[in-house]
C-alpha cells in the first residue's frame, strides 16, 4: 500500500482530477468573491454541461475538445441570464436567500435532467481514451493530461481578463468596493451577471475536459458540489491562487483517501477537510475574508 | 397574545379534524397520503424550531433523521432491543449529534451560509460512513423483520400508523406552541434577528443555539424512527442523503417559517403538488421534485413569509 | 464606591492602539459623558467595559466587582447594559416584541415580559407604536426603541454610545429629557456623544478620550476652558487663538 509505485499513480491520477477541480473552483470563486454568494447550483450546472456535452457527441458527432467552442460560450449567457433574471431579482441581496435561490435552481435542473434524460448512465468514446502517454512508474490516459494542460491555460487566460482587460479591472473594482464601482459609472447589475457568466462558463470548460474520462447522471453534480465548496473556502474565498491549489490539493487528498480507506469510505477525505477548514481556518490558506 | 390564543384554537380544530380522518377513508392509499403528510410535518416542524424560530438554516437536516432511522434499527436489529426502547435511544442519540454538530459550529461562530454548508457536510459523512460499513448494512441498508404488534411499534393496520404519527406531530407542534410562549423561544428568535443584539441583551446565544438544535435534532430523529417502523427499510440515501434534508427546509419554508402552522401548510402544498404533477406530468421521476423547486422559486419570489404570510396580513 | 471604574485600560488591533491606559469612573448619581475626536477610541472602551472586546490590560470594576474579560450576557445580568451606535433593533418583531426581549433579562413568563415591554414604552413615550414593526420606524424612532430595550433589563448604569446621533432639535431635547428621568430613577449613565449641547447640559462629569488615551475630565466648565481638550478637537494652536 505504500509502495512507491501507487503513490506515485494515485498521486498523479489525483493531480489530474484536481486540475478539474480546480476550473470548477476558479468559476465558484469568482461568483463568490465578486457578488459573494456561494453558488448551490453550481454541481447541477455541470452536470447540464456535461450532458451538453454528451448530446453533441451522440447526436451531431461533436467531440468534447470541439465543443470547447460551443457549450462554454453557451453556458456564458445561461449564466449571465441566470444572475440578472433570476438570482437577482429574488435574492433580494440577502446571503441566506441567496442560497436558496440557488438551492431552487439546482433542485429544478436536477430533476428536469432526470425527468428528460432519466437516471441511465451515458458516456462517451473518443478515440484520445485510448491512448496512455507513459509516465515513468505510471501511465496517464490522454484526455487527464489535455484535462490538467488545459486547466492550465484556461487559468492563464483567466489571469489575463482579469488583469488586461477593462472587463476584468471592473469585476476586480466592484469586488472590491460595490458602491464606489457604481459611482464611476460600472454598471454592478451587468457585471455581477458577466461574472456568473463567466464563472458558469469555467464549469462547461471543466465539463468538456471531464467527460472523456468520466461519466453523466443527473446526479453527477451531488459529487462536486461539496468539493467546489471544500475547493473554494479552502483557498480562500475570493483568491484564485488559493482556488487552483486548493483544487489541485483536494484532487490527492481524495485520490489518497481512495487508497487508504477504500473506494466507498473514502469520499470522506474531502468532507472532513471541508468541516475542519469552516471550523478553524475559514479565511483558508491564501484567505482574503470571511462572512 | 391574541396571536397565541388564535393559534392554539387553530391548532386544536386542525388536530381534531387530522384525528377523524380515518374515519373517512379506508383506501390504503389515502390513507398513506395522510400519513406521509403528517410525517412531513413532523420533518418540517423540527427544522422549523432550529430554522424557522432560530435563523439557523441546516442543510443537512437528513443527518439527524437518519441517525434516528439507523440507530433504531440497529438496536433491535443488532441488540435485540425491544422497538420502543430502541426508539428511544434512537432519539436520545439524535439529540446527541445535535449537540454534538452545534457544539461545534456555533463554538466556532459558523453562521449562515457556512453553518448549512457544514451541516450537509456532516450529513454527507454519516451517509458515507453507514455505506461502508457492515454493521449499518453498507450498500444494502438495514432491515426490520415484519411484527406487526403494538410491542413492535407496527401496525397490519395503517390507521394505527396514522395515530401515530398524529401524537408524534402533536408533541412537536407543542414544542413550538411552547417557543411562541416562553422565554427561550423569545430568546431564540431574538437571536434570528440580531445575535449581537442578544448577546448584548443578556442572552446566552451559544446555550440557547445549543438547545435548540438538539430539541430540532431530537424531533428529526423521532421522524426517522417513525419511517423505520412505517417503511422497514433504510438505506444510505434515504437515511442521509439530500433528499429528505430538501423536504425538511422546503415544508417550513414554503409554509411559513417561524410559525405553527407552517409546517402543516407547507406539507400540505407539497403533497398536493406532489399528486397533482403525477397527474399531469406522470409518475416519471423527477417531476414532482422539479414542481418542489419552482414553488420554492415562486415562494422566495413572493411570498417571503411562506404561505402563512398570506393570513398574516391580518394580525 | 464608584458605580463603574475604568482602570489603565489598553488595547491594540493590529497597528493600532485603540486604547491607552484609559481611565474613567461613574460616580453614584451622575450622568458621566466620554467625549473626544472621531477614532479617539470612546466604542472601542464600550466594547471593553460591556463584555465584547477583552482588553491587553487593564480592569473594569462594575459594583466592587471585577468584571475584566466576562462574556456579555453575564456583565447584563450584573446590571450593566449597552446600547449600540448604529442601532441594532430585532427587525421582524414588533416594538413590544422589541422590548420584552430586554425585559425577560428579569422576566421569565412571557406575558409579564410582554406587559412589562408595553409599560415601558408608554413612559418614554413610544406607546403608540407597540404593535409596529421595528424597521418600520424613523430613525428617532429606532434610537428610542434601542434605549427602551436597554431599559427593559432594570439595570444599574447604561451605556449609551452615541444615541443623539441623528436626531432634529426636538428629538434632542425629548431623548434629554428621557436620559434624566432615568438617571432620576436611580440609573446612572454614561454617554458617548458628540453634540457637545446635549453634553453640557446634561453630564455631571466628562471624561475627554484622544488617540485612546484620557486627556482631561472634569465638569462641563472645567473642559470648555481646558486647552489640551480645545486642541484636541480644533487641531493645534486653536487653544491659542
Amino acid at each position: 500500500m505504500f509502495d512507491i509505485g501507487i503513490l506515485t499513480a494515485v498521486t498523479l491520477n489525483g493531480l489530474t482530477v484536481g486540475a478539474i477541480y480546480a476550473l470548477g473552483a476558479l468559476g465558484l470563486t469568482l461568483i463568490y468573491g465578486v457578488l459573494h454568494i456561494i453558488n448551490f447550483a453550481h454541481g447541477s450546472t455541470l452536470m447540464m454541461a456535461l450532458y451538453a456535452c454528451f448530446f453533441l457527441h451522440q447526436r451531431a458527432g461533436v467531440d468534447p475538445y470541439t465543443a470547447l467552442l460551443i457549450v462554454p460560450p453557451a453556458f456564458f449567457v445561461l449564466g449571465y441570464g441566470l444572475q440578472r433574471y433570476l438570482i437577482a431579482p429574488l435574492g433580494f441581496g440577502k446571503d441566506i436567500n441567496v442560497l436558496l435561490v440557488t438551492l431552487g435552481i439546482s433542485i429544478i435542473l436536477d430533476n428536469l435532467a432526470l425527468y428528460l434524460w432519466t437516471s441511465n448512465t451515458r458516456n462517451i468514446d473518443i478515440p484520445q481514451a485510448q491512448v496512455f502517454i507513459e509516465m515513468g512508474v505510471t501511465s496517464l490516459a490522454l484526455p487527464k493530461l489535455i484535462g490538467v494542460v488545459a486547466s492550465i491555460v484556461v487559468g492563464l487566460l483567466f489571469w489575463l481578463l482579469m488583469t488586461q482587460t477593462d472587463l476584468g479591472k471592473a469585476i476586480r473594482a466592484v469586488a472590491r468596493e460595490r458602491r464606489g464601482a457604481r459611482i464611476v459609472g460600472i454598471s454592478v447589475d451587468h457585471i455581477f451577471a458577466m461574472s456568473f457568466g463567466i464563472g458558469t462558463a469555467c464549469i462547461a470548460v471543466a465539463a468538456c475536459l471531464l467527460i472523456p474520462t468520466y461519466y453523466v447522471t443527473p446526479k453527477v453534480g451531488d459529487g462536486f458540489v461539496l468539493i467546489a465548496f471544500t475547493t473554494v473556502v479552502l483557498g480562500g474565498m475570493g483568491s484564485f491562487i488559493g482556488a487552483l491549489v486548493g483544487g489541485l490539493f483536494l484532487g490527492v487528498v481524495e485520490a489518497w483517501s481512495g487508497l487508504w480507506l477504500g473506494e466507498s469510505l473514502g469520499q470522506i477525505g474531502v468532507f472532513i477537510i471541508f468541516i475542519l477548514v469552516l471550523l478553524f481556518k475559514p479565511n483558508g490558506l491564501f484567505g482574503q475574508r470571511s462572512t | 397574545m391574541t396571536n397565541m390564543k388564535r393559534q392554539t384554537q387553530v391548532m386544536l380544530v386542525l388536530i381534531l379534524a387530522l384525528a377523524v380522518i380515518p374515519l373517512f377513508v379506508s383506501s390504503k392509499f389515502w390513507m398513506g397520503f395522510w400519513v406521509m403528510l403528517l410525517f412531513h410535518a413532523l420533518i418540517g416542524q423540527s427544522w422549523n424550531i432550529l430554522g424557522g424560530y432560530g435563523g439557523q438554516t441546516s442543510y443537512g437536516h437528513a443527518v439527524f433523521f437518519g441517525t434516528g432511522a439507523y440507530v433504531t434499527a440497529v438496536m433491535q436489529t443488532h441488540f435485540g432491543f425491544n422497538a420502543w426502547a430502541a426508539a428511544l435511544v434512537a432519539i436520545g442519540a439524535g439529540g446527541g449529534v445535535g449537540l454534538f454538530i452545534g457544539a461545534l459550529s456555533f463554538r466556532y461562530g459558523l453562521r449562515g451560509s457556512y453553518f448549512a454548508l457544514v451541516t450537509l457536510a456532516f450529513a454527507e459523512v454519516f451517509r458515507v460512513i453507514v455505506n461502508s460499513w457492515d454493521f449499518t448494512g453498507s450498500g444494502f441498508g438495514m432491515l426490520l423483520a415484519l411484527k406487526p404488534g403494538l410491542a413492535n411499534m407496527q401496525f397490519a393496520d395503517r390507521q394505527l400508523f396514522f395515530y401515530l404519527i398524529l401524537v408524534l406531530t402533536i408533541i412537536a407542534t407543542g414544542v413550538a406552541l411552547w417557543l411562541e410562549s416562553s422565554r427561550f423561544g423569545a430568546h431564540l428568535v431574538a437571536i434570528r434577528e440580531n445575535e449581537d443584539a442578544a448577546k448584548a441583551l443578556g442572552i446566552n446565544t451559544f446555550k440557547v443555539k445549543l438547545r435548540a438544535i438538539a430539541i430540532s435534532a431530537a424531533l428529526a430523529a423521532t421522524g426517522g424512527v417513525f419511517y423505520m417502523q412505517y417503511f422497514l427499510f433504510v438505506d444510505s440515501h434515504i437515511g442521509y442523503g439530500p433528499s429528505m434534508s430538501i423536504s425538511a427546509l422546503l415544508v417550513p419554508l414554503i409554509g411559513g417559517p417561524g410559525t405553527v402552522l407552517g409546517p402543516f401548510i407547507g406539507a400540505l402544498s407539497l403533497g398536493v403538488l406532489s399528486e397533482v404533477t403525477k397527474h399531469t406530468m406522470g409518475e416519471t421521476p423527477g417531476a414532482n421534485l422539479m414542481a418542489y423547486g419552482v414553488l420554492l422559486l415562486i415562494v422566495l419570489r413572493f411570498l417571503p413569509n411562506g404561505l402563512m404570510g398570506l393570513f398574516r396580513g391580518r394580525s | 464606591m464608584a458605580v463603574l471604574e475604568v482602570d489603565n485600560i489598553s488595547k491594540r488591533f493590529g497597528g493600532l492602539q485603540a486604547n491607552a491606559q484609559a481611565h474613567l469612573k461613574v460616580e453614584p448619581g451622575k450622568i458621566t459623558a466620554l467625549i473626544g475626536p472621531n477614532g479617539a477610541g470612546k466604542t472601542t472602551l464600550f466594547a471593553i467595559v460591556s463584555g465584547f472586546v477583552t482588553p491587553d490590560e487593564g480592569r473594569v470594576t462594575f459594583l466592587g466587582q471585577d468584571i475584566t474579560g466576562m462574556q456579555p450576557f453575564d456583565i447584563c445580568h450584573l446590571g450593566l447594559v449597552r446600547t449600540f451606535q448604529i442601532v441594532q433593533p430585532f427587525a421582524g418583531l414588533t416594538v413590544r416584541e422589541n422590548i420584552a426581549v430586554g425585559a425577560h433579562l428579569r422576566e421569565r413568563n412571557r406575558s409579564a415580559a410582554l406587559d412589562k415591554a408595553s409599560a415601558l414604552a408608554t413612559k418614554i413615550g413610544m406607546k403608540d407604536m407597540l404593535d409596529k414593526p421595528a424597521q418600520s420606524l424613523t430613525i428617532a424612532g429606532r434610537k428610542r426603541l434601542e434605549l427602551a430595550k436597554a431599559l427593559a433589563t432594570e439595570p444599574r448604569l447604561l451605556l449609551l454610545d452615541e444615541v443623539m446621533a441623528g436626531l432634529i432639535p426636538t428629538e434632542v431635547s425629548e431623548m434629554t429629557d428621557v436620559i434624566r428621568s432615568i438617571r432620576d430613577g436611580g440609573v446612572e449613565v454614561l454617554l458617548i456623544e458628540h453634540l457637545m449641547q446635549a453634553v453640557m447640559s446634561l453630564s455631571d462629569h466628562i471624561y475627554v478620550l484622544n488617540n485612546g488615551r484620557m486627556i482631561a475630565n472634569g465638569s462641563p466648565q472645567e473642559i470648555t476652558a481646558n486647552p489640551q481638550v480645545i486642541e484636541a478637537y480644533l487641531g493645534h494652536g486653536a487653544a491659542h487663538a
